[in-house]
């Protein structure tokens, strides 16, 4: 059998196979993962999972029944170690020795955990979240537990520190930066989330890089500050980024810089060869090389992959989405922040309910709400026709952001 | 076990057994209806889960809440007043025979 070879078994593998056989592509398809469970989500790892809510049958993207309906071959537990790649089509081979022969190739690879380099990194006790074996683990590992330092405060080490702070054990976050999220949100938004997460009792340290992890009998007792402190903690939880799976790709001769390098129509430099999701770094025409992790960005950048394979090219210029769930608090987000000038905060009384809009140069480029999902809303509307909210009315609360009339943008 | 009759935009009409505790969202993804996408798995920041409610279960299903309300107003199709996010719509024994029509679109 030829066909269609889909490497990952993760969100962008699954939309990819469906939006191929939804595009009238009745070639054979298959798709490979390395793990050995049916493709689930993701998110609620650090959230209803981690919490006990949900267990792994929730997670499923899809049921079996699909994946049989639509003819598409999924192969669970065996991971891709080699590719062969001729002027049309190859042939790939996996780590039990099994060859697929294809004659086009899609990666979507995702990403695994960057690991912690220090001493003590690999003592008992010392967790990372990325698939349901690490997020088993680490659920295996909490009863009669009291304490747990997250290291880093991004989305997952904050959305896992809340779900653990709820969960009563005494929780400090450790941050390098001397912001939390400062990659991707204002600075008011960090500071908002600081003090949120104080508030409910977690122990927020900026500024401040890990030494070491220390132990005792091969297990983890605390986390040595550079500062010379040692924060003690039965658990520590590394959430530092993730590393794209690139290995694969660079093996075969395409452009990897931090990702694989894909154009606006996910095809990366060999003509029978896409890529989509975590894995891809994205050329888009006037912001160069774009690096995105979300759920969106997978799903809608396999779909774009998915019609270039099936001969209809369309281009990826999806309004970008994402969203974060702290405890109770839900952030919503609408588009980049990169290259902003200005921010306007909708802010009332409750300290926990506002928006950021972001500006460049009078144009909106994006929203941040924090329990403010029709504020989210009309930024990502907005966005997606391509218009604005002038930045001057958008601070005012008593005007729902919809009902602000938004602006053509001039051409730059 | 609850039962829900999906009827997609061509009129076509699946009957799903759920269990109680079920979300009408997660019993048709399980099942491979079409017609629902649910992108975000449930977290209700999508809206690619609309659904249209039959006018008589109206009374006996779960309060909409300001997320979901707001949600709504971004679903793809046109929003109606039997208009619900499925994630949102925890089955009970009360909702036996709960029916749905999906949109022509959630995208
Ligand atoms: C804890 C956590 C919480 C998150 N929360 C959110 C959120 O709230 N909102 C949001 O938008 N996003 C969230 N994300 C991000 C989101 O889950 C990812 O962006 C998304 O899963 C990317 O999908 P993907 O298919 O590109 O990669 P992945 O989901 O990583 O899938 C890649 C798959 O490919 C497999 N694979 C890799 N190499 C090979 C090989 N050589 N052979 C075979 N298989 C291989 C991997 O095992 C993996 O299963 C979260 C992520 C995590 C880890």
């Amino acid at each position: 059998m030829s066909g269609i070879l889909i490497v990952g078994g993760g969100q962008a593998a699954v939309q990819l196979a469906a939006s191929l056989r939804e595009y009238g592509v009745d070639r054979p398809i298959r798709l490979v993962g390395a793990e050995s469970w049916q493709p689930y989500q993701r998110p609620p790892l650090s959230k209803a999972f981690l919490a006990g809510r949900a267990q792994p049958g929730d997670l499923l993207l899809r049921s079996m029944d699909f994946y049989h309906a639509n003819d598409i071959d999924l192969v669970a537990g065996e991971r891709v170690v080699d590719i062969r790649l001729g002027a049309c089509g190859g042939v790939a081979e996996t780590d039990s020795g099994q060859r697929y022969a294809f004659d086009q190739l899609a990666l979507t690879t995702g990403g695994g955990p960057r690991r912690l380099a220090v001493d003590g990194a690999r003592l008992d006790g010392v967790h990372y979240l990325r698939d349901v074996a690490d997020a088993l683990r680490l659920r295996a590992d909490l009863p009669g537990r009291e304490s747990v330092v997250v290291i880093g405060g991004g989305f997952v080490g904050l959305e896992a520190a809340a779900t653990l702070r709820a969960q009563g054990l005494t929780t400090t976050v450790v941050e390098a930066a001397d912001r939390l999220l400062a990659r991707v949100v204002a600075p008011v938004v960090s500071d908002f989330y600081r003090s949120a997460h104080q508030r409910r009792g977690i122990d927020v340290r900026l500024g401040t890089s890990v030494e070491a992890i220390t132990g005792d009998r091969g297990r983890v007792t605390g986390v040595r500050l550079a500062d010379g402190t040692t924060v003690p903690a039965d658990l520590v939880l590394v959430g530092i980024g993730m590393v794209a799976h690139t290995d694969l790709a660079t093996r075969i001769g395409l452009d990897c810089r931090g990702g694989i390098v894909v154009d606006e129509y996910a095809r990366t430099g060999h003509p029978s060869v896409v890529a989509a999701g975590d894995c891809t770094a994205t050329r888009l025409p006037g912001a160069g090389l774009v690096r995105l992790e979300s759920v969106q960005h997978a799903t809608d950048q396999a779909r774009v992959a998915a019609a270039s394979l099936a001969g209809r090219l369309q281009p990826y210029r999806a309004t970008p989405w994402f969203w974060s769930e702290q405890g109770d608090l839900m952030l919503q987000m609408a588009g980049l922040v990169t290259g902003h000038d200005r921010v306007v905060v909708r802010a009332g009384p409750d300290p926990e309910r506002f928006c950021v809009l972001y500006y460049r140069r009078g144009r909106l480029l994006a929203g941040h709400a924090v329990n403010r999902p029709a504020d989210y809303l009309a930024v990502r509307q907005a966005l997606s026709r391509g218009a604005s909210i002038p930045p001057d009315l958008a601070a005012d609360l008593n005007t729902p952001l919809k009902q602000i009339p938004t602006e053509p943008v001039p051409c730059t | 076990m609850p039962k829900v009759f999906y009827t997609d935009a061509d009129g076509v009409v699946r009957a799903i057994d759920g269990e109680v505790g079920d979300t009408v969202m997660e019993l048709a993804v399980r099942n491979g209806v079409p017609g629902i996408v649910a992108e975000c798995g449930g977290a209700c920041v999508c809206a690619t889960c609309h659904v249209y409610v039959r006018a008589d279960f109206g009374d006996r299903l779960p309060p909409m809440d300001e997320q979901e309300d707001d949600m709504l107003d971004g679903a793809a199709a046109p929003r109606r007043p039997e208009s619900r996010l499925s994630c949102q719509l925890t089955l009970t024994a009360e909702l036996d025979g709960l029916s749905v029509t999906t949109p022509a679109t959630q995208l």
